[in-house]
């Protein structure tokens, strides 16, 4: 599989902004969308349309078929240990929010505590402040070094008594380096604490098998690997979601309403409540089979190649710095957040923009790590399979060209 | 003669329209921004913030002789070149002669449509706050 080939899939690839080719290194904030999932949602609406669960006609028996299948293509993605461990939501930021209140509700007590890292998303950081007000917890902050590694070892100190869950993300959307999940999961399960990953962005470029990890609650979103927006997961180990109260009441989601009382459905449909997004989840499985497919070697070699430019090139420009450097142990995804000396993020990112190329510039949802780097916004590309060593070049070359225009 | 603030604003837009390419008319407006008059560090206060903006704006004034004169900043160029655009047409201006005008040299000169979003936001809150000055010394 070559980078030719899977460029004719994703039909966004050949516009054109200010009549430039468009160049889409924004791919950490959403990835372009293939023809096969825009022929899934397509073809559900124009064909399979109905409300799913409910109805006994055959057009509701198709699309409740097609967002089942799809609970079992993430169960086996993420080697979930069964299909009931997978809760469908709208994104990584209501999974999350459905595990802080949920969690809140049955297992926190006020002076209890909950840990999360200095390099988390705001979806990671805010539902647990949330809770934690709400609940009389307290927040506590993993810190992250100079290098932006998390400082794993500082967790031995974090860890008490009343530490009640830990929640990190898997990849940051900033820094770009895989986390060591395995041996923070060990650890906090040696002190007897669950852990939540947010893979939004580990989904994407590591291979996940969430019983090895054995991680307790494992969060992504469904648009930043290829498929619909407003499509999410949840997987959260059975022992817990049967423990948790429900998050939002409605209908589908119960056994019985009575005035007199309610009882809820098994989950996970128990969290599952209203008309879900029947013509989104299901494009969940061409999207994910499509990610298996950019797990092939030489195409992974390929996107290792441009990465390593980037990198040469970045790394070699004395006016750049670059946030989030591997140590030996560490593997960075082809992302590459920096700062120019002399020029701002902002300005850097609307003459990209001119010369057709899609960066993200600004906090990128991680105040805190601004602050950790003393900085008011950073600029970062994130690439994907898709992206060419051709479109890295000329990158470089416009950054160069931006940077002048600017000092 | 003084120019009047239409005429400052013809001039601009008319100078504007003298580049084709958005490229060329960034570079204008970081010209712009290199030349603003420098504020002062300790005028970098968050009350003079101006909120929508993704990079800092910061814009104060002074009121002389019936006129307002406007000074600014921004730790990003290009809005430092929007920001020194506007206080070359409004400050040094009357109030009265600030609320009759209609803004919409901004339009004239295409800024607000090839701005980001957030960019435009930004452009919206300086001009609000220009204008809010205005109407508190009329
Ligand atoms: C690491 C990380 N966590 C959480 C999120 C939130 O994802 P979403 O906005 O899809 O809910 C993102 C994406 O912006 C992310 O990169």
């Amino acid at each position: 599989m070559n980078v030719e080939n899977i460029r004719n899939l994703f039909p966004q690839l050949s516009e054109k902004v200010y009549g430039k080719d468009l160049v889409y290194f924004d791919n950490a904030a959403t990835s372009l969308r293939p023809l096969t999932v825009i022929n899934k949602w397509t073809d559900i609406s124009s064909r399979h349309n109905a409300n799913i669960h409910r109805a006994v006609h055959k057009t509701a028996v198709d699309a409740t078929e097609e967002y089942e299948s799809t609970r079992d293509a993430v169960k086996d993605f993420i080697n979930a240990g069964s299909r009931e461990e997978i809760v469908f939501t709208s994104g990584t930021t209501a999974s999350v929010n459905l595990v802080a209140f949920c969690f809140g509700e049955s297992l926190i007590e006020e002076g209890d505590e909950v840990i999360v890292s200095e390099e988390e998303h705001h979806s990671n950081i805010v539902p647990w402040q949330m809770m934690c007000q709400r609940k009389g917890a307290v927040l506590k902050v993993l810190p992250i070094d100079d290098d932006g590694c998390m400082m794993i070892g500082e967790l031995e100190r974090l860890c008490t008594s009343r530490t009640k869950i830990v929640a990190v993300a898997q990849i940051s959307n900033v820094l770009g380096l895989v986390n060591p999940l395995k041996e923070i999961i060990t650890f906090c399960h040696s002190k007897g604490v669950p852990v939540l990953v947010d893979g939004a962005q580990g989904i994407v470029h590591e291979s996940v098998d969430v019983q090895d990890i054995d991680c307790d609650f494992y969060a992504f979103s469904g648009h930043k690997i290829y498929a619909a927006p407003g499509t999410g997961v949840l997987y959260g180990k059975k022992k817990f979601l049967e423990k948790f109260p429900p998050y939002m009441g409605g209908g589908e989601m119960i056994e019985s309403v009575k005035f007199s009382g309610t009882t809820y459905a098994p989950v996970p449909v128990k969290f599952e409540a209203g008309t879900q997004n029947f013509a989104g989840i299901p494009t969940l499985k061409p999207a994910l089979e499509l990610a298996n497919k950019f797990k092939d070697k030489e195409l992974s070699e390929y996107v290792a190649s441009v990465s390593e430019y980037l990198d040469y090139k970045l790394a070699g420009n004395p006016r750049i710095h670059i946030y989030g450097k591997p140590d030996a142990n560490l593997k960075k995804i082809p992302l590459f957040s920096f700062s120019v000396e002399g020029a701002h993020h902002e300005d850097l990112a609307l003459i990209l923009d001119k010369m057709g190329i899609a960066v993200r510039s600004g906090q990128m949802c991680a105040e805190p790590v601004m602050d950790r780097f003393g900085v008011s916004g950073m600029l970062r590309i994130s690439l994907a399979p898709y992206n060419t060593m051709e479109e890295a070049e000329y990158f470089i070359k416009s950054l160069d060209k931006a940077i002048g225009m600017l000092i | 003669m003084e120019k009047t603030l239409q005429e400052v604003e013809n001039d601009f837009v008319e100078e504007f329209s003298m580049y084709d390419e958005w490229l060329d008319k960034y570079e204008y407006l970081i010209d712009l921004g290199k030349n603003l008059r420098p504020y002062p560090e300790s005028g970098k206060t968050d009350d003079k913030l101006v909120r929508g903006c993704q990079s800092r704006v910061w814009l104060d004034y002074k009121v002389e002789n019936g006129r307002i004169y406007f000074t600014a900043d921004s730790d990003a160029i290009i809005t430092k070149g929007i920001i020194s655009l506007l206080i070359s047409v409004y400050s040094g201006r009357t109030p009265g002669e600030i609320l009759s005008d209609d803004f919409s040299f901004i339009n004239r000169i295409g800024l607000k449509e090839n701005l980001s979003p957030t960019r435009a936001n930004g452009l919206v809150s300086m001009i609000a706050t220009i204008k809010a000055v205005a109407e508190e010394n009329s």
